[in-house]
């Protein structure tokens, strides 16, 4: 007999494979702009050593971001259609309906992030990074996978139609274009500049960089997981407020 | 505002007589709001074990809020409420293992297919893998959907859809069953066919609790009706009782000529004049053979032509316009 946890997730997980387009298209457009940048845009950068040892962990990071549309379209899609009243006239645990959410988002994420890592080793990424900096560096990205996963859910909840939800994700995938992502902060315009040394994408790339390329910075470090930590705080809270409310 | 006098009159059955063991559902004072637009406005329901009850009222009544409080998805924010002998603010769990609620909008998984639909919540009410095998066949047989079990919800009918979301009600077998406007938007034979299944449920012992604005949904199913407005209940009865409430049967009779209606009008005493109609009489009558055709004698013997003849017996229409302050376009036409 299996727990209410459990039997969402293989829900969850179910509605992931009737629905491969999210999950391909998930991963194909982080690889489309990878080589874009690495082939086409990025020759003109002035970035020394290998630009795609540059691009990859921005890539990444942003690869996360992209595939939380498909998140907050299924949250929002069981709050609008009706059977998440269902659901809640049932005597099962609340919590079990968005924690399995997070997991098959999860799941897809890590599925993208492996494919595009692969694409991007294929086309002459490096690392010399060892087998602790890499540990590291999936640790880094998962946390961030979970943390913005989190934000996603209660976005998903709070929108009032699919149509919305599909759009509350777009800052989340325009911050990291405004971080170190593709080219570093200092080159910006004044501004900008500032903004991208202080939003949260910045410290996180920069430490998965480090890890995977090079050195890493403690606090940068620090500063990353502390923002994750805290989005993910916040997007959990939120989630629950925001799921207590909508009958 | 609807008079609170004739709502006592029809009630008939006070509602602080509370009989624990016969009544599934029983509310007192039942009052919800909101921000400033009250929606419920002291509801008193009471619901005998096996039977169907519905709430009947026009769009905006109230009847989903009614449904909603009734099965935990909201609070009231007065009044006391208790379901199959629970309390539903104190014992919340133990009155939501006990009913089912089929919403006004199919709550089925598209992504999923029929048997998976289903499937999902025979785990979710933890029935064990030979039990919600069995559970799952026979619903699929009893709703007629054992062809399209292995398709995906999303490719089906309306109809299906109505059928599956109510079928995944039934799982676990709830001794209450919510059914807020079950047909709506279904064609004539869907909504037969739903009917019918809700007279099997009946039949099984359970007790259902139905809102709908089809007045003859109301009247083929119901052993109770309350009829809702404005947040009140303005009646409460038996189909009958109801349709007492209102002026009885009568003979319509039109003529072709003024001169006509005044001789008939001294003939018929009893009759009086239609409202909407200069050239229409309508005399009391109970619609049977007999009576019409005394009717009938009498005219003809004074050799007055009628050219239209029609029997009106009060159907939950009347009842219905005339409880929910519909009357005064009628009246006044």
């Amino acid at each position: 007999m299996p727990s209410s946890t459990t039997t969402m997730l293989s829900r969850n997980f179910k509605h992931t494979l009737r629905n491969p387009v999210a999950v391909f298209n998930a991963i194909l457009f982080p690889i489309v702009l990878l080589l874009m940048f690495v082939y086409v845009i990025g020759g003109a950068f002035d970035i020394p050593g290998n630009y795609i040892d540059y691009a990859t962990p921005g890539m990444l990071i942003l690869t996360i971001c992209y595939g939380l549309s498909a998140t907050a379209l299924s949250v929002n899609s069981d709050m609008t259609k009706g059977i998440i009243n269902r659901f809640k006239v049932m005597d099962i645990s609340r919590s079990a309906v968005l924690s399995a959410h997070v997991a098959a988002s999860m799941l897809r994420t890590v599925i993208a992030l492996a494919a595009v890592t692969g694409v991007a080793l294929a086309f002459g990424f490096r690392s010399p990074a060892g087998f602790t900096d890499w540990l590291g560096a999936i640790g880094l990205l998962v946390l961030v996978a979970f943390a913005t996963t989190w934000i996603t859910v209660a976005l998903g909840l709070s929108a009032k139609t699919p149509e919305s939800a599909g759009m509350v994700t777009v800052p989340l995938i325009m911050l990291p274009f405004l971080s170190s992502a593709i080219v570093p902060a200092e080159t910006m315009a004044p501004g900008v500049r500032q903004f991208a040394e202080y939003q949260p994408f910045t410290p996180i790339i920069e430490t998965l960089r480090g890890l995977l390329v090079g050195e890493v910075s403690g606090t940068k470090a620090i500063v990353a997981v502390g923002w994750c930590v805290g989005i993910a705080l916040v997007g959990y809270l939120w989630s629950l407020s925001t799921f207590k409310k909508r009958a | 505002m609807p008079c609170q006098g004739c709502v006592r009159a029809v009630a008939g059955r006070p509602s602080n007589l509370v009989h624990m063991t016969s009544s599934a559902i029983t509310a007192s004072g039942l009052r919800k709001a909101y921000k400033d637009k009250v929606v419920l406005d002291g509801i008193d329901l009471d619901v005998p074990t096996g039977t169907i009850f519905s709430l009947l009222g026009p769009n905006g009544a109230g009847k989903t809020t009614t449904v909603n409080v009734l099965t935990t998805l909201m609070t009231a924010d007065a009044g006391s409420i208790r379901v199959a002998g629970h309390d539903v603010a104190g014992e919340t769990k133990a009155v939501r293992a006990a009913i089912g609620v089929t919403g006004q909008f199919a709550a089925v998984d598209d992504l999923l297919t029929g048997r998976e639909n289903l499937q999902l919540i025979a785990d979710l009410k933890r029935l064990g893998r030979a039990e919600s095998k069995r559970v799952v066949d026979d619903l699929l047989e009893r709703f007629d959907l054992t062809e399209s079990a292995q398709k995906l919800a999303s490719t089906y009918s309306g109809g299906m859809r109505r059928k599956l979301d109510l079928a995944m009600t039934l799982v676990g077998k709830p001794s209450i069953i919510f059914l807020d406007e079950p047909t709506t938007g279904l064609d004539p034979r869907s909504r037969r066919t739903m009917w019918e299944i809700i007279r099997q449920l009946v039949a099984d012992g359970v007790t259902i609790f139905l809102t709908t604005q089809y007045l003859e949904e109301a009247d083929r199913l119901a052993d109770r009706i309350a009829v809702l407005d404005g947040g009140r209940i303005v009646a409460q009865g038996t189909p009958a009782e109801l349709k007492r409430q209102i002026p009885g049967s009568h003979v319509r009779l039109r003529f072709t000529t003024d001169l006509d209606l005044e001789t008939a009008a001294k003939v018929l005493a009893d009759a009086t004049r239609d409202a909407e109609d200069d050239l229409v009489l309508r005399a009391p009558s109970d619609g049977s053979a007999r009576s019409v055709r005394g009717l009938l004698t009498q005219l003809d013997t004074h050799n007055l032509d009628v050219e239209e003849f029609s029997v009106h017996t009060p159907d939950l229409d009347d009842v219905f316009l005339a409880l929910t302050g519909k009357t005064s376009t009628k009246v006044s036409a």
